[in-house]
């Protein structure tokens, strides 16, 4: 199963980056299955984050290639992309800030259903009945709708990723990429935010984690590689990974309950 | 296709009102004649275009006053060569600035921020200076270009319509009626109220929309799926075709065009007018326009006579020290009394003046305890 599995969504293969003398990544062979899970785990400047960008196509393989569903994505702008079926959440939220909590989940429906561009000039935004009203249903679903007319630059921060979660859904990516989605958060706001995710894991969406948190990581993944010093040097599902003395003494340190 | 929301449509019946009855409200400040309204509204245009790339966008083009040049030069050019009627010359206008702001825009888009701007001033101040050297044989260098007796006017000739105007230099005109006086002033207050109404439909388009994602976030935009680049330039296009026919306006109320028109300070002129009124709102370009241009005009104009007059019910040595105070303030000095608005403005109500009414209406709304905040306009 975990040399050739089935319905392969993402496929890195033989990856290497360098910067300059650096070595980020090297002999990344990552394979993302439908309808999984997938966390990157490892420690600081193991290179997950190299490693997202470049699937994200926002850093270049110095070698290698990233195919998804049968497109090659390097050398690809980013919003082509996101036209591909990728959405991104970001480690610190980026969402339209000047803008009304319903237009920004609009806005994304918007580039889905129209195409990077279109010159949309004598169209009422408001009177898009189908995209406001999947808009407000989304915003209804993760307990935002009251707040649909507010500011967004106003919300709290853990709001904020709760509203950048309903611009990536209403997109209905086939994969969602989540990088670090707890990075800053108060326990609280980490525990509301796994539900979040496991919330829209009903959804069947692909999704690919980057996390720090184990406890975050092992209440969502289905499967989990392991970065150390640019290299996976595990795959596997969680209770392997936990069990997995590499992993143990690269990043766990013997530490995981 | 024409449809507003229901504040729109209020906005767009008081806004249409307002410019209406111009020679009504403007006659106490001493401003209501042809002339002067004419520019009000010409210049209203060029904001109300300059607000859809700078309002929307974020991205502050400096250059803005070549587009105006260009439209003034093709619809004089218009009027030499085909007829002067002034519909197709304003056609002209606005399809060529608009050609014109793909080919500049295509460039300068390239880059953001001050590199934006700096690139936007560098093309301006070229089309200046080429107006003034190698484009002599179209522009007619610093005479400025003119209507003659005998330009051909192949259309007018064909059509061996009589030359409107007499035995003096033809005059033009709007299918038949010579556009003078009241009479320009409402066709440029007609094309005022549709270029109202446009902006009004791209404030609140999706396209619109994503033009207010880019001055909010592009890495957000980017990450979503739109291509930044081509809502940039068409931003840029739309506002340059304004500017176009704004200059095709300036030249049909008076057929002259000049390299003048394409300097920077004119091109500095649009974004204080924008800046005044407030930057991204409907309605503040327009009233900075209005403002700018009512300085420029009626404060340059009052003198120490009329001052004296006005402060006469003072005993003498008040008067003397009154009138001599306001009046570094008034007709030369009236640089000096924007100059301090602006940057009051600037300082104190970054939103302009439109920002500023509503922290009126807001504050007013309070002290009747009725209503705590004020809705946006």
């Amino acid at each position: 199963m975990r040399e050739s599995p089935p319905n392969i969504v993402l496929h890195a293969a033989d990856v290497h980056k360098n910067f300059g003398g650096l070595r980020a990544l090297s002999d990344i062979d990552l394979q993302i299955e439908e309808g999984k899970t997938h966390a990157i785990i490892g420690p600081n400047g193991a290179g997950k984050s190299t490693l997202l960008n470049v699937i994200i196509g926002r850093i270049a393989p110095t070698s290698g290639a990233v195919v998804f569903d049968g497109t090659v994505l390097t050398g690809k702008a980013p919003h082509e992309i996101n036209q591909l079926g990728i959405s991104r959440v970001f480690q610190t939220p980026e969402i339209f800030a000047d803008l009304s909590v319903l237009h920004n989940v609009m806005a994304p429906a918007f580039a889905r259903r129209d195409g990077a561009f279109r010159l949309n000039m004598f169209r009422t935004t408001a009177r898009e009945a189908d995209i406001r009203d999947e808009a407000e249903h989304l915003l209804q679903d993760f307990g935002m709708w009251e707040r649909r007319h507010d500011h967004s630059g106003a919300l709290s921060r853990g709001d904020k990723r709760r509203l950048e979660l309903c611009m990536c859904l209403i997109q209905h990516p086939r994969l969602l990429l989540l990088d670090e989605p707890t990075a800053g958060m108060s326990r609280h706001d980490t525990n509301t935010t796994i539900e979040l995710l496991r919330k829209i894991k009903s959804r069947g969406m692909t999704k690919v984690i980057i996390e720090h948190d184990m406890h975050v990581v092992f209440s969502l993944a289905d499967k989990i590689s392991v970065l150390a010093q640019g290299r996976i040097i595990a795959s596997g599902l969680p209770q392997d990974i936990k069990e997995d003395p590499r992993v143990q003494e690269a990043y766990l340190g013997g530490a995981v309950e | 296709m024409f449809h507003l929301s229901h504040k729109d449509k209020i906005k767009l019946a008081i806004f249409a009102a307002v410019v209406i009855a111009m020679p009504i409200w403007l006659a106490p400040f001493g401003a209501a004649y042809p002339g002067l309204m004419q520019k009000f509204a010409i210049y209203a245009i060029f904001a109300i275009g300059f607000n859809i790339l700078f309002g929307l966008t974020g991205y502050l083009s400096f250059g803005h006053a070549a587009f105006l040049g260009v439209g003034s030069y093709t619809a004089v050019w218009s009027f030499k060569l085909l007829t002067m009627d002034v519909i197709p010359a304003l056609i002209f206008s606005t399809v060529l600035a608009g050609l014109f702001a793909l080919v500049i825009g295509f460039f300068s888009l390239r880059r953001t921020g001050i590199y934006f701007s700096i690139l936007t001033l560098a093309f301006a101040q070229m089309s200046y200076s080429l107006a003034y050297s190698v484009l002599t044989p179209l522009t007619n260098g610093e005479t400025g270009l003119l209507l003659a007796r005998n330009d051909p006017r192949i259309i007018d000739a064909a059509l061996g319509a009589s030359t409107v105007g007499g035995a003096g230099l033809p005059m033009p005109a709007l299918l038949g009626t010579t556009v003078t006086g009241y009479f320009g002033f409402y066709i440029c207050a007609a094309i005022l109220i549709a270029a109202f109404f446009i902006s009004q439909k791209i404030f609140a388009s999706p396209f619109g929309l994503a033009l207010r994602g880019i001055k909010s976030n592009q890495t957000r935009m980017i990450y979503t799926g739109f291509n930044t680049r081509p809502y940039m330039l068409a931003a840029f296009v739309i506002s340059g075709m304004f500017a176009g026919l704004a200059g095709g306006l300036l030249a049909v109320t008076d057929p002259i065009a000049g390299a003048e028109r394409m300097r920077w300070t004119e091109s500095g002129n649009i974004v204080l007018m924008t800046i005044l009124g407030g930057v991204g709102t409907l309605i503040g370009p327009v009233i900075g326009a209005w403002v700018i241009e009512y300085f420029e005009n009626i404060f340059s104009a009052i003198n120490k006579n009329m001052l004296n007059a006005t402060f006469d019910f003072l005993p003498d040595g008040l008067q003397n020290v009154v009138v001599t105070v306001l009046s570094k303030f008034v007709g030369e000095g009236w640089h000096l009394t924007l100059g301090l608005l602006f940057v009051l403005i600037v300082c104190f109500l970054p939103g302009g003046l439109v920002e500023g009414w509503q922290k009126l209406v807001a504050r007013v709304r309070r002290g009747r305890g009725s209503k705590p905040e004020a809705g946006g306009k």
